[in-house]
């Protein structure tokens, strides 16, 4: 397992005068399902076809595998992409197609067959082999795009968007199948998406894009649960944000006044200098227990009024207007719905581990 | 609403093929007349003039001068127009709009200009008139038509797919060869069938640049002086139509052979 299979060095890449992708660095290991997340227009499309050699670098190198592929045309590179819109040639039925990319392999015609058929049971698609391209459907076409690339045995894998086009059911299937592949075949993948769950539920890491740049790369559970800034934080899953500023610190702590509701002693996670009134905290709608009878366990328990709610089958969001806060406060409860709260009164706990102090931008 | 509910636009439709076909028809029916004079009542049925139109060597001459150049003419218009419409269809550049209607200019411009232009031309530099002129006169002439024609067809072409073929190890050239040919192939015909019949009735261009290699409408043309002479012009028209007819099939066959049921186009795209 090499830790810099990938390396990034100082990458940029301009349109006129728009940095789509913004002096970026960093590592892919050997054999990870690494994901680039971020809104449409943050560059992260153009960093993946940096990589496949479509787009050439106006600045900073790519490595993979040790070898400097920065200037290599795309026919060149060990790497293979699986598109957006999948790219079936239309011309050529589906055996074709997977043997599209085997032509300079010279194989014996048993061996192709042979490399044919295992990437067709590797995408469950045995028998389409005559198929065309207008013949399938878009989870089928995505399928033949998979084997097409992966019959090249690619060090990398390269994927754009590949389930933005599919249903929902479909997608959480292609999900959970793709990350098996992956785990399967051990080729690295490289992942292209808007969806932070998607990113989420499939990524061994995750970098989190935004104007050309990256904000963050963690692994999942760190995106969610410690995010480096505002912009991360907010993409990743949903959140409340309070102003707050700080105060003295103490050890790995400091002091925190969040606006409306006190001031307390929290974790000092990313160095936030002291006194410093451009700050937020940042608290998940889970992390916020609701009662409708008064709670005696939390770090911060208060009263509030529901103003109103979302019922998603599992579980409901409920809209709770703290006294004297400005917005309301978005908490989520598996347990309770709409007709637990009599009156609309409630209680919530909050614990100081679930409170993210993030610098304003 | 069905088209013979309606009696206006039924007789709409028919005078409107009366007005395009009859004329056209007269062609034939004089060529197997009898006789050289062009008129009712016809004479009687006679194959004469097919046989004179046979033992025309100028007219074959002609015949073969007007099918080189316009193999030639229009397979250098459709792959300068294939180049033009490539850069059209697939990037956005600095004087786009310029270059456009830079090469569209001999298609509107009159053509007699054009003619006259490439005279001076040629004939300042010193070079013989003939079969060359004329066909870089067509190239000129047919680029705009086929250019036009390759845009339409490549407006939809997905660009992903030759980036496929590049990603799966394929230089610029079998990328070309193995997947952009192919695929457009139905569109380039169309573009190269379209060239050939503008150049092969092409006649003021080759009016001018003729040298002593005269194209089948300027030996049509020289014809119409001798009335004895145009009865085989009639029977060459009316071979000129059939033949027209089987090429417009023969590519109409073309552009769905090897389609699936569903995916045949029952109309033919220029």
């Amino acid at each position: 397992m090499s830790e810099n299979f990938i390396d990034i060095r100082n990458i940029s890449r301009h349109f006129g005068t728009v940095k789509a992708v913004d002096d970026v660095s960093f590592s892919i290991k050997q054999g990870e399902f690494f994901s680039l997340l971020g809104p449409s227009g943050c560059g992260k499309t153009t960093l993946l076809r940096l990589l496949a050699g479509f787009e050439s670098a106006n600045q900073g190198e790519i490595f993979i595998d040790g070898v400097d592929v920065t200037t290599m045309p795309p026919n060149l590179r060990p790497t293979n992409m699986v598109f957006q819109n999948y790219a079936i040639f239309p011309h050529i039925n589906v055996k074709k197609n997977i043997e599209f990319g085997m032509r300079k392999e010279k194989l014996s015609k048993q061996e192709l067959e042979n490399r044919v058929q295992e990437v067709l049971s590797l995408v469950k698609l045995e028998g389409y082999e005559e198929r065309f391209s207008n013949q399938l459907s878009g989870g089928q076409r995505q399928r033949i795009a998979l084997a097409r690339a992966l019959i090249k045995r690619p060090k990398v894998l390269l994927l754009d968007e590949p389930l933005g086009a599919l249903d929902k059911k479909l997608r959480d299937e292609m999900q959970i199948e793709l990350r098996n592949l992956q785990k399967a075949v051990g080729i690295t993948f490289v992942f292209v998406t808007h969806d932070q769950s998607e990113s989420i539920s499939m990524s061994d890491r995750v970098a989190v894009m935004n104007e050309g740049q990256i904000q963050q790369i963690s692994d999942p559970h760190d995106l969610y649960y410690n995010p480096q800034n505002i912009f991360v934080s907010d993409f990743i899953g949903t959140t409340n944000f309070l102003s707050s500023s700080t105060g003295s610190s103490n050890g790995e702590n400091i002091m925190v006044k969040i606006d409306q509701i006190g001031e307390f002693s929290i974790k000092n996670k990313l160095n936030i200098p002291e006194n410093d009134n451009e700050t937020v905290v940042s608290i998940r709608p889970e992390a916020i227990v609701l009662s409708p009878s008064p709670i005696d366990k939390g770090d911060i328990v208060m009263e509030g009024t529901i103003e109103n709610s979302s019922y998603y089958g599992e579980l409901t969001s409920f809209y709770v207007r703290v006294q004297g806060a400005e917005n309301p406060l978005i908490a989520s409860s598996q347990r309770f719905d709409n007709n637990s709260f009599e009156g609309n009164k409630c209680y919530l706990s909050i614990n100081f581990e679930d409170i993210n102090l993030l610098k304003k931008e | 609403m069905k088209l013979n509910e309606n009696r206006t636009l039924y007789i709409y439709v028919l005078i409107y093929f009366g007005f395009l076909y009859i004329p056209v028809m007269f062609l034939p029916i004089f060529s197997f007349n009898q006789g050289i004079h062009m008129a009712f009542p016809l004479q009687g049925f006679s194959t004469e003039h097919y046989e004179d139109m046979w033992n025309s060597p100028k007219l074959f001459d002609a015949l073969w001068n007007s099918i080189y150049v316009g193999v030639v003419s229009s397979l250098m218009a459709t792959m300068l127009a294939f180049f033009a419409a490539k850069a059209f269809t697939k990037y956005k550049f600095r004087g786009q709009a310029l270059s456009y209607g830079a090469i569209l200019t001999p298609f509107l411009i009159p053509e007699i200009i054009l003619a006259i232009a490439l005279l001076v031309i040629w004939v300042s530099v010193g070079l013989p008139l003939g079969l060359t002129p004329i066909i870089i006169g067509h190239v000129l002439f047919c680029t705009p038509f086929c250019m036009i024609i390759l845009i339409a067809r490549m407006e939809g072409f997905d660009n992903n797919l030759e980036e496929a073929s590049r990603d799966l190890g394929e230089g610029v050239f079998m990328t070309f060869w193995r997947v952009s040919f192919p695929i457009l192939l139905p569109g380039l015909i169309a573009a190269f069938l379209l060239g050939f019949i503008i150049s092969f009735d092409e006649f003021l261009l080759a009016m001018f640049l003729q040298g002593s290699d005269q194209t089948l409408p300027i030996y049509m043309w020289g014809q119409l002086r001798f009335a004895r002479r145009l009865p085989h012009v009639l029977a060459l028209g009316a071979v000129i139509i059939v033949a027209t007819s089987l090429v417009v099939m023969l590519a109409y066959w073309l552009r769905n052979v090897g389609q699936p049921q569903e995916k045949q186009d029952l109309t033919f795209k220029i």
